[in-house]
């Protein structure tokens, strides 16, 4: 049986200040990984630069800690090196939307079999409170003190628009659930994208555990995920209510799955059979 | 070489962009190795898809042949510019093929030269479609040189073997109709006689295709990469050949490109990326990263003129002090740079080799000129049975079995930490782009700092004993040292003999293992009278890594930044102007 105590990382000096959102977001991924019985050497986690990015030296798991903006190639790649992984990305909104948006964008349309969770504090943490692409319109910050100027993305909607083939939000107040969107995700087949609302509480002093806790609203079970039109008109909602769940799923082959090559087994098995002498042929046609 | 041989004719294919110049080239290249000659060919093109002038120049010998000299015996028109656009090059008497329907022929060029005027549109009209003209004209050039048709045709079958039965026929009929023509028109009256001839078979290819061959053999499961001219063939070749043994990824940019190999290699699989400056220029976060993480990866970077878009068709090797400083902060790298399809090969299969062994990034730096040129080769240079697969130091089961978490960069006296995947039962693998210590874990201390820094910076010396001494070539004590890297080796050869024959006593050395740099190329200078760098840009990047990196002082360079390769007479001709002769 695998126990909370396999994932306790040898480091003890977590860099998040006291209150962080990002404190339950491990919480909720370490029990998830328990509940899953998965073991730590199954696991592998891929994040980029931010505070959230951290995340993964806080528990006992493979890592590549890329750079900022680059986590979903990389692990991409790493989920079609070794399919039997279980992958999951990990960062910040600002890493995800700006730096790295086109690779949200082509990873979604990919499809992967993957977890990526976006810590979504609506604020660039790390780099000391700039507006980050979810910043709300309006907001005032250290470095806009007049406000944002432009119109905060909706994460949940592109998403949906590109036809991610698992789309969920979650509330970093929420342990439980969010744990349970988090599990759902982990095994889901296919790219599973989940937006967490993360308190910052440090530079984002709008959307606050309060802010959020007055707003959020679960999804019913008589909601259905598998409805486009619906799921993209649920994800407009921002404001006074503010929906969490699984907002949409989408049933499409895994990016693997189009590879001849990996269903005779993982990359690197191939790896390990490669001998020279079986392209001898190829030169032939050289001739 | 030149005087050793007794047929060495220079062809040349001219066209506009859509009129097939490449397939025309291609195939006749095919057919005369198959007739048991030595080719080069060197391919001129422009950033567009129709209209505009492009070339492909086809050198034929009976021995083999590295370089392309800027001078024509065969010219073969396909449209109504090519005569007046190479008329400069041709040798007196030159042989040209055209169709005098497309373009009247100046009283001066017919003065000097032997028109060979064959109805291409027409018998290309006849057998159902203009775009034959191509076609026409390959079996037109081969009948009047009196070569064998029965190797063309098959080469078409082989060709066209996808587009089925009707457009073989139609393209064979086109062939031989124009083979025909100038068999029943002009038969004797050509001064150039090439009948096959039998030698032992050779392989013909591109550079480009021999680096993608090195990536299979090499055990490359991973490419990730970017469309970007020149440098895109090398993973059509891999996926024309191979589609089923690898993966690969067309990315949304360089960015990914990079970061996804990094990806795949951390999961334990070789992998490579390639890309021409402009798309290195996006990876260089992700090359940098590739240090700090020690993930071991290739790139294949096939260089064109710059600055930016540059001349994207074209050839340049101004790339390489940028690839020796890419990426921000220090860490080592590997640079080999190819000088032919021979070494394209070996070079990559190295290449993998060596970033296993060190955990770093190998770049192969090539460019458009060898990129794009086909050449015969001896099979046995290709040599299979030879290749080793060497993957570096691993960790044992049992070493992750009992330590907790694994050091994923142990320091260690050679630098080099061994090696683990993640997904191993037992292995905790990790590793980190912030500076961290032994276990992959972000750190802040000065002392760490050091430890790992150091322990990197180790492997560049740990890998300079598998680096192998230049080529030098010529007698020991001689006026004139030519140095040059990478692609322009055939070239400067042919310049070094031809020197000689003039009685400028010469000698050369020629670097493809680039860096680190071999202690070899000091004591070359050193020893030389007068040395001169060769290179293919305006700033002499070679020489200067020479300075920074032996403190020796070339004499001075021979450059060349117009986009186009080096020809032997080029560098002769230079040669001759710094000896004021
Ligand atoms: C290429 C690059 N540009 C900028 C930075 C600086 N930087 C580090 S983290 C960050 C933004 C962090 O915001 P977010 O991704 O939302 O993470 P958070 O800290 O809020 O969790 C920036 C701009 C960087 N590390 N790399
Ligand atoms: S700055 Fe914000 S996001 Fe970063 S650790 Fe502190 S509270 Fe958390
Ligand atoms: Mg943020």
């Amino acid at each position: 049986m695998v126990t909370i105590e396999d994932y306790e990382s040898r480091v003890k000096d977590i860099a998040w200040c006291p209150g962080c959102g990002n404190f339950p977001i491990l919480e909720a991924l370490k029990q998830a990984l328990v509940e899953l019985n998965l073991e730590p050497w199954q696991v592998a986690m891929v994040s980029g630069i931010g505070q959230s990015s951290k995340l993964p030296h806080y528990l006992r798991v493979n890592e590549y800690n890329e750079l900022h903006g680059r986590i979903l190639p990389a692990a991409t790649g790493l989920s079609l090196a070794n399919h039997e992984l279980v992958v999951i990305g990990v960062g910040g909104d600002g890493d995800g939307y700006g730096e790295g948006g086109n690779h949200w964008i082509n990873a979604i349309r990919r499809n992967p079999n993957m977890t990526y969770i976006v810590t979504n504090n609506q604020i660039y943490g790390l780099t000391k409170g700039q507006a980050s692409p979810t910043t709300d319109y309006g907001m005032k910050t250290k470095d806009e003190p007049g406000g944002i100027h432009i119109p905060a993305m909706n994460p949940m909607a592109v998403a949906i628009s590109l036809d991610c083939s698992f789309v969920a939000r979650c509330f970093a107040g929420d342990l439980d659930f969010m744990k349970e969107i988090l599990k759902k995700a982990i095994n889901h087949k296919g790219f599973a994208f989940v937006d967490i609302l993360q308190p910052c509480v440090t530079w984002n002093k709008v959307n606050t555990y309060q802010w959020y806790r007055e707003r959020v609203y679960k999804l019913g079970d008589d909601y259905d995920p598998t409805d486009k039109f619906a799921a993209f008109q649920k994800a407009q909602e921002w404001g006074a209510q503010i929906p969490i769940g699984v907002l949409y799923l989408f049933k499409r082959p895994i990016l693997k799955d189009d590879y001849v090559p990996l269903q005779r087994g993982t990359l690197l098995d191939l790896q390990k059979e490669h001998k020279p002498s079986q392209f001898k042929d190829l030169l032939k046609k050289f001739f | 070489m030149s005087t050793e041989s007794s047929i060495d004719l220079n062809f040349r294919v001219g066209g506009a962009a859509g009129q097939g110049v490449q397939s025309v080239g291609g195939v006749l290249s095919k057919t005369f190795a198959r007739g048991g000659y030595h080719i080069f060919t060197h391919q001129d093109y422009e950033s567009r898809i129709r209209g505009g002038h492009s070339f492909f120049h086809l050198r034929l010998s009976d021995m083999p042949v590295y370089a392309a000299p800027n001078r024509v015996n065969v010219l073969v028109a396909l449209d109504d510019r090519t005569i007046e656009i190479h008329e400069d090059v041709m040798v007196p008497n030159s042989v040209i093929i055209c169709d005098r329907k497309l373009r009247e022929v100046s009283p001066e060029v017919e003065r000097v030269h032997d028109i060979f005027d064959v109805p291409l549109m027409d018998i290309a009209l006849e057998t159902g479609n203009k775009l034959y003209v191509n076609t026409v004209a390959m079996g037109a050039s081969l009948g009047l040189i009196e070569f064998d048709f029965d190797i063309l045709a098959g080469l078409i079958a082989e060709q066209f073997k996808k587009k089925g039965q009707t457009i073989i026929d139609e393209n064979v009929k086109a062939a031989r109709l124009g083979y025909e023509f100038t068999q029943q028109n002009y038969k004797g009256t050509c001064c150039y006689i090439i009948k096959p001839r039998t030698a032992p078979k050779t392989m013909i290819l591109t550079s480009n295709e021999a680096i993608g061959i090195g990536a299979l053999f090499a055990g490359c499961k991973f490419v990730s990469a970017y469309p970007m001219t020149p440098s895109t063939s090398i993973w059509v070749t891999m996926k024309a050949l191979a589609h089923d043994d690898f993966v690969f990824v067309q990315t949304e940019d360089e960015l990914a490109s990079i970061n996804m190999a990094l990806g795949a290699a951390y999961g334990g699989v070789r992998a490579m990326t390639t890309t021409s400056g402009g798309g290195f220029a996006l990876m260089n976060e992700g090359f940098s990263l590739a240090g700090a993480t020690e993930t071991p990866i290739v790139v294949a970077l096939v260089s064109r003129p710059g600055p930016a878009t540059g001349l994207p068709t074209r050839t340049e090797q101004s790339d390489l002090e940028y690839v020796l400083h890419a990426g921000h902060g220090e860490f080592p790298r590997v640079i080999f740079a190819p000088s032919c399809q021979e070494e394209a090969f070996r070079l990559t299969v190295k290449a993998f080799n060596m970033a296993e062994k060190y955990h770093v990034a190998v770049v192969i730096l090539q460019d458009q000129h060898l990129a794009d040129s086909y050449r015969t080769v001896d099979p046995a240079d290709f040599n299979i049975d030879a290749i080793k697969i060497e993957r570096g130091p691993m960790a044992t089961e049992e070493e992750l079995k009992t330590s907790k978490d694994f050091k994923s960069h142990r320091v260690t006296e050679s630098g080099v930490s061994p090696r683990a995947f993640p997904g191993t039962k037992d292995g905790i693998i990790a590793t980190a782009g912030d500076e961290h210590d032994e276990y992959g874990h972000i750190i802040e201390d000065a002392e760490t700092r050091n430890e790992q820094m150091e322990k990197r910076m180790r492997k560049l010396d740990a890998l300079m004993k598998d680096i192998e001494e230049p080529l030098t070539y010529g007698q020991e004590a001689a006026d004139v040292s030519l140095i040059g890297w990478g692609s322009t080796y055939g070239a400067i050869k042919e310049a070094t003999d031809l020197l000689n024959e003039e009685g400028i006593s010469t000698n050369m050395m020629h670097v493809v293992e680039v860096f680190p740099v071999h202690k070899v190329v000091g004591e070359f200078v050193t020893k030389a009278k007068q040395s001169f760098v060769v290179e293919n840009n305006y700033t002499g990047q070679y020489a200067n890594i020479i300075r920074a990196y032996t403190g020796k002082l070339p004499t001075g360079g021979i450059n060349k930044y117009d986009g186009r390769p080096f020809s032997p007479g080029y560098i002769v001709k230079e040669v001759k102007r710094r000896m004021g002769a």
